[in-house]
């Protein structure tokens, strides 16, 4: 009798527990870094905290490897199967939204007010998606090699122009103590184009696609899009910039090892440099080639899928994992630049005094988005493509009317992804 | 055959079915259907992401691809009529002022230009494409089966001779020339991406210290004129083994007692080659030289790794083109257009060549 007794003191304990799991309804929820270890675990601590804060939701978290991600919600989404929060990487949301994966986020405005802009994920005028960091590009420098050129070191309030740029690298290409005046990483193809070489398009007074009218053709491949095509091909041709059969080891260590007098590169490459050249090193703001000085935003975000039955939860989760303390541990755990003055604050690279602080307002005053439209999935590739081909020498007009034509026939495809 | 026997064999019969289905069920489901959903797709307007329904379009998937266009060009000239020069050559008008919202030339409106011909008085006719791109992937698809077929097949014929002996340790050398087949292509396309390097390459290393330094490095993947040829050699490289060993299986069907008679008779190496080897080789032949025009006209790893079709389109590839535009631009109904027009010349070329090698006794 008495083990009949334990039986069903067992059976009532499981049967308890049970009871409690009902209780809390499961959220899933993917993200992109499997295969980061310290990435997994900051992520996985935010969401232990948020486990164990309420008693309404339990977060569980699948994680994939970037390369194939994206493929892993378009799949997803064809069957009906997509987590209550998905992980989005900040230009391609507006395509999601449009396509129907996504929900707008119901969250306070006051909660995000003091956020980077590039950390917001907006489309058609309501938040979609909130980032736990951006990222920032600078023009990486030493200031002993500008010293003993005689060249300006420019600031925030008053870089330089685009043909004080242009004379920077003429000079530093004529002393001869270099391989290539500037490195623009030609080598890493795919995104990093249409991130890092954008804004300076967008600096001439052109974009990959005009927003408002909906097509690429007068704004890819108008006047200041044929000027800035111009430059980009001149750099090539004057030998100032390595091309694009860049070696990719070249890319990694060419500035650190003295081949390249300046980088264009992005803050999660800031710490070798400091470790290698101490003081010396500069992280100077992008040029302003006429239209403001500008810097590619916007990284990974967290939003909300359409078909999740769960919204409350997934928004509480979102509004939990943004506080500052968190911010500020992937900061400090990845390098990323954190999005908030108070995180910033907390975190040990970007607070006032740290060594990559000048990120921060970086990405404060230069962020500036990528064309906000469901056609940029296609414009970056193709603008991609563009890039490279004039760099090889092709022609600057037709490559650019080329290009436009291809992202307009993709809107014209997609019904104007309206 | 009684009763019992025959409904032995048809219990054998059914369970050999039943083991035959779930791969039939598999080629079914992975290859058949997505190859008839291939020709279905590339007549709509399908996408990989969007919220609205794909609509039928009927062929403007193959117009777009294959659309040609011609023009006439006549030279600039000033006032007094007299052709403008420019750096000694006749100066024409861009073609950009007729392929963009010309009025007077709709059909021409964002084409661009493929070539242009000399004709007489100064006059130049050009030849336009809807899609570029696409024209040139075929002719680098075209020009990569043309070289790489006959190359390739020559080459694995060579080694084929060349191991087909019995000497000792001959198995090594086997080993070796059949090594780089097992290894996969997107391997064997990052080591030769290092091999090719253009400051620092193997290549030019190599050709720095035979020339004593005369051969300048050459960018090998960053030069329009060396890029296809650099990924030809390095695929012929990479195929060869497995056609020697095809080769090598022919070799070793041909009887001893032909060679026998064929050296009694007093036949050179040529003569022994030329009247039985060969013979003997035909089946072979046609076998190999198929297998290599179907597999060199999926040219895609190569380029994936190697160049992603540049520098200026000069490595685009039909697959590559296909996986770009089907996958990366999420225009499933454009790769799937390509794919069919793929199979279809495939099919035309592999007919041609059964054609061909047809047994004409």
């Amino acid at each position: 009798m008495r083990e009949i007794g334990t039986l069903i003191a067992a059976a009532l304990a499981a049967g308890a527990m049970v009871g409690v799991a009902n209780a809390q309804t499961k959220l899933s929820m993917w993200y992109h870094g499997a295969g980061n270890q310290l990435e997994s675990e900051l992520l996985g601590n935010i969401i232990a905290d948020f486990n164990s804060s309420q008693s309404d939701w339990v977060v569980e978290l699948e994680s994939f490897p970037q390369a194939s991600y994206n493929e892993s919600i378009t799949a997803a989404a064809l069957a009906g199967n997509l987590p209550d929060i998905i992980d989005v990487d900040g230009p391609i949301l507006p395509n999601w939204a449009w396509a129907g994966y996504m929900s707008p986020l119901t969250i306070d405005d006051e909660k995000i007010s003091g956020f980077l802009p590039g950390a917001i994920g907006r489309w058609t005028g309501e938040v979609y998606a909130i980032g736990l960091w951006d990222a920032a590009c600078a023009i990486y420098a030493r200031r002993s090699v500008l010293e003993a050129n005689d060249i300006r070191v420019p600031t925030l309030d008053d870089p330089w122009t685009g043909e004080e740029f242009d004379a920077v690298l003429e000079k530093l290409a004529a002393t001869g103590q270099f391989e290539y005046a500037f490195d623009l990483g030609m080598a890493w193809t795919g995104e990093w184009y249409p991130y890092a070489f954008g804004p300076f398009l967008q600096s001439h007074g052109g974009d990959i696609i005009d927003v408002s009218a909906n097509m690429a053709d007068g704004a890819l491949n108008g006047e200041a899009g044929m000027a800035f095509g111009e430059w980009w091909q001149s750099l090539f041709a004057r030998s100032l910039v390595p091309g694009t059969d860049q070696d990719g080891a070249d890319r990694e260590t060419g500035f650190l090892d003295g081949k390249y007098a300046l980088q264009w590169n992005g803050n999660w490459a800031a710490v070798p440099a400091i470790e290698e050249f101490g003081d010396d090193m500069l992280f100077l703001p992008a040029p302003d080639f006429g239209d403001g000085p500008k810097i590619g935003a916007a990284s990974w975000q967290f939003g909300i899928s359409s078909s999740s039955e769960n919204k409350d939860g997934a928004s509480a989760f979102i509004e939990f994992a943004i506080q500052d303390k968190y911010l500020a541990a992937f900061s400090d755990g990845i390098g990323l630049i954190p999005p908030t003055a108070g995180s910033a604050a907390m975190s040990e690279k970007y607070s006032p005094g740290g060594p990559l602080e000048v990120f921060f307002e970086l990405s404060n005053r230069q962020a500036t988005l990528r064309a906000v439209t469901p056609a940029y999935i296609v414009g970056g590739k193709v603008f991609e493509k563009a890039m490279a081909d004039i760099a090889n020498g092709a022609d600057v007009a037709d490559t650019l009317d080329q290009a436009a034509d291809e992202i307009d026939a993709d809107i014209e495809n997609n019904g104007g992804y309206m | 055959m009684n009763a019992e026997q025959l409904a032995a064999r048809r219990r054998q019969n059914r369970a050999g079915w039943a083991m035959a289905l779930p791969a039939c069920l598999l080629i079914f489901a992975f290859l058949i259907t997505p190859f008839f959903m291939a020709f279905g797709l590339s007549l709509t307007n399908q996408r990989l992401i969007s919220p609205n329904p794909a609509e039928f379009v009927g062929l403007r998937n193959f117009e777009r691809l294959l659309g040609v266009g011609l023009l006439t060009l006549d030279p600039l000239r000033d006032e007094n009529g007299e052709v403008r020069l420019k750096g000694g050559e006749p100066e024409y008008p861009r073609i950009r002022s007729f392929t963009r919202g010309n009025p007077d030339y709709p059909r021409l409106n964002r084409m661009r230009e493929w070539f242009r011909i000399d004709l007489p008085g100064d006059r130049q006719l050009v030849v336009l494409a809807k899609d570029l791109v696409f024209i040139k992937a075929l002719k680098n698809t075209v020009l990569f089966v043309a070289v790489v077929a006959p190359v390739q097949s020559g080459l694995a014929l060579i080694l084929a001779l060349l191991i087909n002996r019995p000497l000792r340790g001959i198995n090594v050398f086997r080993t070796i020339y059949f090594a780089p087949v097992v290894i996969s292509m997107v391997v064997v396309a990052m080591l030769w991406r290092f091999i090719y390097d253009g400051q620092n390459g193997i290549l030019n290393s190599l050709l720095g210290i035979f020339s004593f330094g005369a051969i300048e490095p050459i960018s090998w993947l960053g030069n329009t004129s060396t890029a296809l040829p650099a990924i030809m050699a390095m695929s012929v490289w990479q195929g060869v083994g497995f056609h020697m060993v095809i080769w090598l299986s022919g070799l070793q069907t041909i009887p001893q007692p032909l060679y026998e008679v064929a050296r009694i008779e007093g036949a050179t190496g040529w003569q022994t080659f030329r009247y039985v080897t060969w013979p003997g080789l035909r089946n072979t032949a046609i076998l190999v030289m198929v297998i290599i025009t179907m597999q060199a006209f999926t040219l895609y790893p190569q380029v994936q790794v190697m160049t992603r079709g540049g520098p200026l389109d000069s490595t685009q590839s039909l697959v590559f083109q296909a996986v770009v535009r089907g996958y990366e631009k999420q225009d499933i109904a454009g790769g799937s257009a390509i794919s069919v027009l793929l199979f279809l010349f495939v099919l035309a070329i592999s007919l041609f060549q059964r054609y061909l090698t047809r047994d004409r006794d």
